[in-house]
């Protein structure tokens, strides 16, 4: 029932809301929870396992019981807190977990089985049949028990991440958290205040005090402009700081447009990084309830949450409230109601010597013991020494005392302590350096208590920075906390609740310490105590009580669990977000990549690069069609290929060349300029790193190619060398990979082919095998290299990237002029094989130069990386798998990668394993199928029969070992 | 954490890579296969507690550090450029 003349709720902005498809009106300001209660609604959802009728119980982000899900069709966000989400016009929202409507749910009759679902349950009843469990039992629990449901289709409202410097992170926009926030930034550091609702001022908005004579919403807006006037602070409302990670690191999370009506471009939520030089946590405390038998009824909730509902959202829960506490603070909202004009039923006070501070009705020493109402709190049950009798109500406010909100101290490891003079745990000291603590999350509760920590905390972390602290006066407040005592549990006939939202009840508890689980964490694990969505933000303590006095110890012998990040749910889209479809990896193109995706070629990834497997001709069906073609024209006329994703690396300076030869293991301070080298690099360990070409374009300057799966790889290995190793070099080098488009011009026609391009043509004498240069393409700079990697006549064309685009468009015009054209990456792949060329299919990280008959490349003349490794007996064995050529000699004429290799007559398992095909392809110039790949003594085998069997595929062939150079043995082509 | 990187100053965790103990900076003379050969390859102290390690700035200037830090509390006491050898 909406009251008058309170709250911070705009009455001049109303608001249409959809709850279970009925539309309801609130006031912009609103929350869905409070929106509900002004129109009376009380049934927000279902309970987890026993479908018990919930209602809102708090009136923040530790809300248990009120998840709904939020929006519509994909946008469906599921277990959103009623009491977070703010209304906005054609909001649409529904309660989970039910059959049916939702004050009919038919799942309710779990609640008659209560005595069978107790704790541990799963554990003891789905043991057998074995097979039952993921076909009937899983799926129906799932159905059953659970909370919100997911569309499985991505969130057409995306979210964004952000990072965020300061030198002093605020977290909480409370009484504490405004006067550290102030004195920070008056003392000159850049702040960045944090506040989990829409408005600065914590319980200040909901307790109806006085600061320094004013109002306290007031003095909040005073401050606020305050804060505004430094022109230091950032203030972000709506943000919620989720963890604190090493080095001040925060996450947090920011509801940026969750409150607003979908628009494009605004992002529902942001995730922030924020980096702090030092940090004030001031997140206040949570209000604790008490177990009492049937205290979880829609209408019983926390007593705090009570009067924040009426004096920040003019809402009162009930019309007739009763309060059931042990402390003083609880009957300030009895005073709070009397002022609204609610009915105030009763206190209830278990302590003796509780006295009224109002007008209202008290039973000072009086507990109670059970509750009526089948959707709605209707009547309470009071026990008074022997005397037992009802009161009638439809709203129970409880408390039993506060729980300072200490979870980010506790996200590194630290424990907190136990404080008995406020039975409650605070943080330890230091938990978290450089995070500073300040007012009621370090177990101070007046008003008075927190301004002063929040100046004290910041000042901490002023003079941590080196900073002159100038602080601003100590406003005038409420110095009193109040007395309390402490109840956890009442003892009567019926379930009494600790855990809301995971259905566990103080009977669960107990069973689990006599059934031995009596470490708070196995409890917490057998009862699932704490492992809702609130992540017992309202039931640790009072379950670690209960357990406590179950199992004869104290609460600090107990210890709690281990309160982890994030602080509150983060929705998975808005850790990542930024990180789905496209923006999961950056993609590079090529400069030619317009034009062979304008010929209808599926690209692959090649890494982060995007490369044309094949390029379709008119009537081609079939990709080997593409591929066998784009062979045969290589090998009989001219192909055009681009090689620019290889990676390119500039090596300048006067040790470049013994750079390289400690790099490489054969030699390359001997080529002269004009002339190109293969090389072949290895780690430390022996193992071959990469291989690749190095041409020498002029003394002392170099320029490498690597592949392109170990670009990165081989210039960090560089840098370690140059930096690590070998400083003594003078030696400067960088990559290059995307200032030059690189084409490879191969076949029989490609001189042909540049000599219409290039400006001084050339000829064998100019530029024979393994010859590199300057070279004008077009009147056009750019660097001629002739190096093969199909077998062919061939050249490799370098302009500058600008060019890229052009100069592939013309090349493959005129390659098509000659009977020839473009290529792609399966082509090139056959073209390899016929050579026998290695590519990371073969070079893997576990082979050797030994393994791949490349060991007269370890040169004898001076050291390199990986040659004292490589020399060991070990990588030497002629029994090592080595590399060997491949193909199909009996009736199945196919090859597959991965298969394995077998002795003819043995069986295909593992122990008989002799080894391995690496690459596979047709090749059309042969035709026939052929492979690469590595056995056991391989190279004194050729000529051998063996069995390859590929165990997924189910393939298996004959096939005969061969040199892995199937084509043009003494290299005649690429030299002719 | 944070690594003060000597070219850039302090910086994000995430712009490096680790390659191990500084140990990868001894390498041992002598092109033939020996037990200080295998020490540097393969054995690393671990130690938990203060420990030299190879950071490579990848995301940054490209430069390799010598990351002096406590691997439990993650406390980087100091960094240098790993051209001016180990010690």
């Amino acid at each position: 029932m909406r009251l008058d003349g309170k709250g911070l709720i705009d009455r001049d902005a109303p608001v249409r809301f959809h709850f279970n498809g009925k539309a309801y009106n609130g006031f912009k300001g609103d929350t869905v929870a409070s929106a509900l209660m002004a129109n009376g609604v009380k049934l927000m959802g279902r309970s987890f396992k026993y479908h018990r009728p919930r209602g809102v119980m708090t009136a923040g982000s530790e809300e248990p019981n009120a998840l709904i899900q939020v929006g519509a069709g994909n946008a469906m966000l599921p277990n959103v807190r009623a009491t977070v989400q703010e209304i906005f016009s054609g909001l649409e929202t529904s309660s989970q977990n039910h059959i049916g409507p939702l004050d009919r749910d038919l799942l309710s009759i779990n609640g008659l089985f209560a005595p069978w679902l107790s704790a541990g349950f799963y554990y003891k009843t789905f043991m057998w049949p074995r097979a039952f469990w993921e076909k009937v039992y899983e799926p129906a629990i799932r159905r059953a028990a659970g909370l919100g449901r997911m569309t499985r289709e991505a969130s057409p409202e995306e979210s964004e991440k952000a990072y965020a410097f300061c030198d002093v992170l605020v977290i909480g926009g409370g009484p504490a958290g405004l006067m550290a926030a102030l004195t920070a930034a008056r003392s000159g550091a850049d702040v960045i205040l944090l506040e989990e609702t829409n408005a600065l001022g914590g319980r200040l908005l909901s307790d109806g005090e006085m600061i320094d004579g004013l109002p306290a919403d007031i003095w909040v807006a005073e401050t606020e402009e305050a804060l505004r006037d430094t022109g230091r602070v950032r203030i972000m409302t709506r943000t919620t700081a989720t963890g604190v990670y090493d080095g001040l690191i925060f996450a947090a999370v920011e509801r940026v447009g969750a409150h607003l009506p979908h628009t494009a471009n605004l992002p529902r939520e942001c995730f922030w990084r924020i980096r702090a030089g030092q940090a004030v946590l001031a997140t206040g405390a949570l209000e604790r309830p008490m177990a009492f038998p049937n205290n979880d009824r829609p209408g019983i909730m926390m007593a705090s949450a009570v009067r924040t509902y009426v004096n920040r959202y003019s809402v009162t829960p009930g019309e007739k409230v009763a309060l059931f506490a042990t402390n003083d603070d609880a009957h300030r909202t009895a005073l709070e109601l009397l002022e609204a004009g609610v009915d105030v039923a009763a206190v209830i006070d278990p302590r003796e010597d509780a006295t009224a501070i109002g007008d209202y009705r008290l039973h000072r020493g009086a507990e109670v013991i059970g509750s009526k109402g089948r959707q709605g709190l209707t009547e309470i049950k009071v026990r008074h020494g022997s005397n037992e009798f009802r009161i009638e109500a439809d709203c129970l406010g409880v408390s039993g005392g506060w729980n300072p909100t200490l979870h980010l101290t506790c996200h590194q490891g630290a424990r907190p302590i136990w404080n008995p003079d406020i039975a409650a745990f605070v943080p330890a000291d230091d938990a978290i350096q450089g995070l500073h603590t300040a007012g009621a999350c370090q177990g101070t509760f007046d008003t008075s208590g927190c301004l002063r920590e929040g100046i004290s905390a910041a000042e901490r972390a002023i003079k941590a920075l080196g900073k002159r602290v100038r602080k601003p006066d100590l406003p005038m407040a409420d110095d009193q906390a109040g007395g309390h005592s402490t109840l956890w549990a009442v003892e009567g006939k019926g379930r009494a609740w600790l855990d809301f939202a995971n259905d566990v009840t103080t009977k669960d508890v107990k069973q689990s310490a006599a059934e031995g689980f009596q470490s708070v964490e196995h409890m917490k694990r057998y009862t699932t105590q704490g492992m809702a969505p609130d992540q017992g933000k309202s039931s640790n303590i009072g379950a670690l009580a209960v357990l406590a006095d179950a199992t004869g110890r104290g609460i600090p012998e107990t210890g709690t669990t281990t309160y982890r990040p994030p602080f509150t749910p983060v929705a998975l889209g808005t850790m990542g977000a930024g990180a789905q479809g496209k923006g999961f990896a950056p993609e590079r193109f090529t400069t030619s990549h317009k034009a062979v995706v304008a010929r209808g070629a599926p690209m692959i990834e090649a890494g982060l690069w995007y490369r044309p497997s094949y390029i379709p001709a008119p009537g081609e069906t079939h990709w080997r069609q593409s591929c066998d073609r784009e062979v045969n024209m290589v090998r009989n006329a001219v192909g055009v290929v681009d090689v620019s994703t290889l990676g390119k690396i500039e090596i300048m300076g006067p040790d470049a060349g013994a750079f390289l030869d400690f790099l490489y293991t054969n030699l390359f301070s001997t080529l002269k300029p004009g002339r190109v080298r293969y090389g072949l690099m290895l780690r430390e360990d022996g193992h071959v790193m990469d291989d690749g070409t190095t041409a020498c374009l002029a003394e002392n300057h170099y320029v490498m190619t690597t592949t392109t799966a170990a670009a990165g790889q081989v210039m960090a290995h560089m840098e370690f060398v140059a930096q690590g190793l070998r400083p003594d070099l003078d030696v400067r080098f960088t990559s290059v990979t995307e200032q030059w488009a690189q084409f490879s011009v191969a076949g029989p026609r490609a001189r042909d082919l540049l000599n219409g391009i290039l400006d001084t043509p050339i000829d064998d004498d100019t530029f024979p095998f393994m010859q590199c240069g300057a070279a004008r393409i077009h009147g056009v700079d750019g660097r001629l290299f002739r190096i093969s990697f199909s077998g062919e006549h061939a050249y490799e064309v370098a302009v500058p990237s600008a060019y890229g685009d052009a100069l592939y468009r013309d090349l493959v015009a005129r390659a098509e002029a000659l009977g020839g054209g473009a290529y792609g990456m399966e082509a090139l792949n056959v073209l390899r094989l016929e050579k026998g060329f290695i590519t990371h299919a073969e070079i893997y990280g576990r082979a050797t130069a030994f393994d791949i008959g490349m060991q007269g490349m370890l040169s004898k003349k001076k050291d390199f990386i990986g040659k004292a490794a490589a020399t060991r007996p070990g990588l030497l064995d002629d029994d090592r798998e080595r590399l060997v050529g491949l193909k199909p000699v009996g009736p199945v004429k196919e090859l597959t990668a991965g298969a394995h290799l077998f002795e003819p007559d043995a069986d295909s398992t593992r122990v008989n394993d002799l080894g391995y095909v690496t690459s596979v392809g047709y090749s059309p110039t042969l035709g026939h199928f052929i492979g690469l790949g590595f056995l056991k003594n391989g190279p004194n085998r050729i000529g051998h029969h063996i069995k390859m069997v590929d165990h997924l595929r189910g393939v298996t062939a004959e096939v005969e070992i061969c040199d892995p150079v199937f084509f043009d043995k003494d290299g005649g082509r690429a030299r002719g | 954490m944070h690594i003060p990187c000597p070219h850039c100053g302090d910086r994000d965790q995430r712009e490096f890579s680790i390659r191990g103990h500084a140990v990868g900076l001894d390498r041992p003379e002598g092109e033939v296969w020996s037990d200080d050969w295998h020490n540097f390859i393969h054995l690393r102290e671990n130690p938990a507690g203060r420990t030299e390690e190879l950071w490579y700035h990848g995301g940054g200037c490209g430069a390799w550090l010598v990351v002096e830090r406590n691997t439990v509390t993650h406390k980087v006491y100091g960094t240098r450029l790993a051209s001016e050898g180990r010690t």
